[in-house]
């Protein structure tokens, strides 16, 4: 199995919440959408998924509900939720303000 | 916040959680596997992959629980696990948790009489700045403190802020069931307020009561006042007479008030110097006790003393030349004796916990062995190193918990037992053994104890699980470096074992012979068929010498006529108690520099020596005729004889006070042979024995040589000398020989021969045990060597050879250290040898034989088993 790249620690978090801003999903949607979203460059495993499910269930950032798939099968679904909606903005911007330091680090770099 | 509410929430919903937890995760796979089977696996791949790619599912849910568990509950988890090892395991869990209690339970007990005694304060004020003042001298630690000097002393220092003496007496007090003789102190009247104590009722003393000549004041204890008195609120103020004379009743002390010096006490007088030893400054029978000023030492309060006492030495060079001072913390007096046997106790007792810790660790090792595999699997199913050896300390834990709860029962028990062989007068002079039980001390130190065996068993088996490789146990046969390196371990833990079994083994040898010979000690006299007991009169009724010595005499006449009475005699101080009761001597015809010459001093009647059964070397023993009126005789012992006239015939000698008063002159009549005054374990001095009849004491001890059964005259005594007088005021009896085995001395070695050779019995059990544990384990790790080695043509013989030499090495180097140990542990022991040295090779060697062989005949055991290996069999094993 080749190796996937390995994400920044605390940017699984993220992603989930940034996956649930257009709809309630389901674990296996959210790993789907993930993978898909990133043109299968990025794959949740789901030993992180899960536990990290019910990091963001404690911080009360997602709510789960159980309900029917479009297949008729019982399955959890998670919610954003208003305060998750806030932790998203805050962690985007911590991330980009993360990204351009980095940038200017490698691009001094360069220079 | 918000997710603390939650996981406890979810705490109370656990199962539902996992269910959840479950449906979710089978849900994902499930649509994994549809949608590989849409890309064009079959179901059969798609399933396999899907299940790679998922991973290990258990370890999962356990990622999932551990976010929204806590940590504790891994720890219930891993306790309950535990229980289960161990209930399944009962024969290992029984044998682990009781080896844990018993050396537990002896350290504990040992210790909460080490706290009531040495680490529990005085129960006075301040009682770290209360100090004992006696007076010292070459040879003598500790001296009573003549009056005279006493005064000088309290006036002339300037460490104390107050310094009192105090001293024992006795009453004759008219009761209902008539006479009956109580316990009195006497004490300066500052001697409550010093010690910070003051009268529950009435008054203290005020200062110059205890002048001679002022009216006498007397308080009493709380259990006289309840008992004598009813509890009555007005006795102060009224009298009460002690002895014939009237005393005023001035206060009740506390109820929680001891002295353990003389806590029967009854009743307290205030001391006036009217005794006739108090009028001399040569006569010493007090004892001090002084209160240390603010920022002052005890060694700075000595060298003040000293240097007092050094000034008196050259004022009053007749009475006072060679006394120095000595100053020690009122506890350490006041427990004085006990002291070195608790001290041994305590080692004994915490040599036999490290053997039960020992002995534990080893056979949770052999355990961790035989569960290296399942280690092996758990660890390769996901568990973390981490939590493995989280899993072996709660073990650990629970062996702890269950060993110190059952130890902490044993403790409760072995100290309500020690108790029990305690005397009733050893506990009356123990006051500070009452409150003893399981206190706040003494549960802390076992909790200290349970922490510290708790910390050493999971450090053995997380050491030892880190140390093997884990690969290996996994490997069927398993024998690879992680074997070799247990028996290294296993090995040097019961080395361990056999060497501090070893020093126990050697103490309770040395102890035991100290006992052995202390009982054996030559007396000087036949202690058996002798009846004795104490006899009082009050002397308001008998002022006059010639009442006493008439009354002595019917009685001793009154006695001798009881059924089965040989004869009859009576001395100031019984044989066998101590070298007390001096009396220093200066001779007529010889040079005399003020040196003391301190002898026994005892006033014994004519009979007193053939009543004893003592030997007289020289002269003649004096006759009941030579009374006040004759000249003054005296006989002397051996010792005396060869201190003072070497090489010279004493008889016809004489010698008087200090100062050679013509009426303190005495001539030696004879010589008898040494005999036991002193304690068992104390030196032979010299002594005189004085004529009763020409110095009478209204204090005397009858004894009383018989034919028959010494224990079946005691209770005929009081009547045949209450028939001679009334007013005599008499004591419980009790045998000579009982007086001997209570005696402090005979206790003292007693209790510490039989504790410790009871921790030696155990040590050695266990010891034994162990090294079994480490042959047995051994060999059933070789037993494919064995075999090969015997397929090759080895003999029983060889295999015996290899096993037993291997035992013999390591019992060798136990033994080896062990003995070097001993060595050094009786050293410390000092005071409680007698008789025998730290270095008795008769001891040593003993002991060397005992454990040798029982080590060796441990081994065999597996020895035999290994030698019955049958080599086909062996090979086919694995």
């Amino acid at each position: 199995m080749a190796k996937k790249p390995d994400l920044f620690p605390g940017t699984l978090d993220m992603l989930i919440l940034k996956t649930l801003t257009h709809a309630p999903l389901h674990g296996y949607g959210i790993a789907l959408s993930i993978k898909r979203l990133s043109d299968e460059v990025l794959t949740v495993e789901e030993g992180s998924l899960y536990p990290a499910l019910q990091r963001l269930l404690l911080q009360g950032w997602v709510k789960a509900e159980w309900k029917m798939t479009e297949t008729n099968r019982r399955a959890r679904f998670y919610t954003l939720t208003a305060s998750g909606r806030k932790q998203l903005g805050i962690e985007l911007t911590e991330y980009e303000q993360m990204i351009a330091a980095i940038g200017r680090v490698l691009g001094s770099a360069e220079a | 916040m918000k997710g603390l509410v939650k996981k406890i929430e979810l705490l109370f919903r656990r199962k539902r959680f996992a269910a959840e937890l479950d449906e979710e995760m089978s849900f994902h796979r499930e649509q994994a596997v549809k949608d590989l089977i849409a890309n064009g696996m079959t179901p059969q791949e798609a399933r396999f992959a899907a299940a790679r790619e998922f991973g290990n599912a258990t370890r999962l849910k356990e990622q999932s629980h551990e976010v929204v568990g806590f940590g504790f509950e891994t720890v219930v988890q891993d306790l309950r696990f535990s229980v289960r090892q161990l209930r399944k395991n009962p024969g290992f869990a029984a044998t682990a948790i009781l080896i844990l209690a018993l050396g537990m339970g002896a350290s504990v007990a040992i210790f909460a009489f080490v706290d009531a005694a040495l680490i529990k304060p005085l129960p006075y004020a301040n009682p770290r700045r209360l100090v004992a003042v006696m007076e010292s001298s070459a040879g003598f630690d500790w001296n009573n403190l003549s009056y005279a000097d006493y005064l000088d002393w309290k006036r002339m220092n300037r460490t104390l802020s107050s310094m009192e003496v105090f001293t024992g007496t006795g009453y004759a007090l008219n009761t209902p069931d008539g006479t009956e003789p109580v316990p009195g102190m006497r004490v300066s009247a500052g001697f409550f307020s010093t010690l910070g104590i003051r009268p529950m009722l009435g008054r203290d003393f005020r200062p110059g009561e205890d002048a001679a000549g002022a009216a006498p004041v007397v308080l009493m204890s709380y259990g006289t006042w309840q008992r004598r008195f009813g509890g009555r609120r007005d006795v102060v103020g009224q009298a009460v007479m002690l002895s014939g004379v009237s005393y005023t009743i001035v206060g009740v002390l506390p109820q929680d008030f001891e002295f353990a010096i003389r806590d029967s006490t009854e009743f307290w007088e205030a001391l006036q110097p009217t005794h006739e030893c108090e009028k001399r400054r040569s006569c010493h029978n007090l004892d001090g006790v002084g209160r240390l000023k603010d920022g002052v030492t005890v060694s700075a309060a000595l060298v003040d003393m000293k240097g007092i006492a050094a000034q008196l030495e050259r004022q009053y060079p007749d009475s006072n030349r060679g006394s120095s001072a000595a100053v020690i913390p009122l506890g350490k007096f006041i427990v004085g004796d006990i002291r070195p046997i608790l001290l041994v106790l305590l080692g004994g007792a915490g040599l036999l916990l490290v053997i039960a810790c020992v002995n534990v660790a080893s056979l949770l090792l052999v355990r961790a062995e035989s569960r290296r595999r399942e280690i092996a699997v758990r660890g390769a199913l996901g568990a973390s190193r981490a939590r493995l050896s989280r899993q072996f300390m709660t073990e650990g834990i629970a062996l702890v918990l269950a060993g110190s709860a059952v130890g902490l029962a044993l403790a409760a028990a072995g100290m309500r037992v020690l108790l029990g062989l305690l005397s009733k007068d050893m506990l009356a002079g123990m006051p500070f053994l009452r409150g003893l039980g399981l206190n706040g001390h003494v549960l802390l130190f076992a909790g200290a104890l349970a922490v510290l065996a708790a910390v050493l068993f999971s450090i053995t088996k997380i050491l030892h699980f880190r140390l093997s490789s884990m690969r290996d146990g996994l490997t069927e046969g398993g024998r690879g470096s992680a074997g070799t390196l247990w028996r290294r371990m296993g090995a040097s833990l019961v080395v361990v074992e056999l060497a501090t079994a070893v020093v126990l083994l050697a103490g309770a040898g040395l102890l035991g012979k100290s006992l052995y010979k202390l009982l054996h000690v030559d007396l000087g006299f036949a202690a058996d068929h002798l009846a004795t007991v104490n006899v009082g009169l009050p002397p308001s009724a008998f002022s006059k010498d010639e009442q006493v010595v008439a009354f002595v005499r019917a009685m001793l006449e009154r006695v001798e006529t009881l059924p089965g009475v040989e004869s009859a005699a009576i001395t100031t101080l019984r044989p066998v108690s101590c070298n007390c009761d001096t009396d220093w001597v200066r001779f007529v015809g010889k040079r005399y520099n003020g040196i003391h010459n301190e002898v026994n001093d005892r006033q014994v009647s004519s009979g007193f020596f053939t009543a004893l059964h003592a030997r007289l070397r020289e002269g003649r023993y004096f006759s009941d005729a030579e009374g006040a009126t004759k000249p003054k005789v005296v006989v002397i012992n051996e010792a005396f004889a060869k201190k003072y006239f070497p090489g010279e015939d004493p008889v016809g000698r004489k010698f008087g006070d200090t100062e050679l008063t013509p009426k303190s002159i005495r001539e030696i009549v004879g010589v008898v042979a040494d005999f036991k005054d002193a304690g068992l374990d104390q030196d032979q001095w010299p002594a005189e024995y004085e004529a009763f009849n020409q110095d009478s004491d209204t204090y005397f001890t009858l004894m009383v040589r018989t034919r028959r059964d010494e224990r079946t005259v005691l209770p005929e005594l009081a009547g045949a000398i209450h028939e001679v007088s009334k007013q005599a005021a008499v004591e419980e009896g009790t045998t000579m020989m009982d007086s001997i085995n209570a005696s402090q001395t005979a206790y003292m070695h007693r209790s510490a021969a039989y504790l410790v050779g009871g921790f030696a019995v155990l040590a050695l059990l266990l010891g034994v045990v162990g090294m079994y544990g480490v042959i047995a384990y051994s060999v059933s790790q070789r037993t494919r060597e064995i075999g090969v080695r015997m397929a090759l043509g080895a003999q029983k013989s060889s295999v015996y050879k290899l096993v037993l030499g291997e035992a013999g090495r390591l019992i060798g180097l136990g033994v080896v250290l062990g003995l070097a140990g001993s060595v050094g542990a009786a050293r410390l022991m000092g005071k409680l040898l007698f008789g025998v040295q730290a270095w008795d090779v008769e001891t040593l060697a003993g002991v060397a034989v005992v454990l040798g062989v029982s080590a060796m005949l441990a081994s065999y055991i597996p020895a035999r088993r290994a030698a019955g290996v049958n080599p086909t069999e062996a090979l086919r094993a694995e």
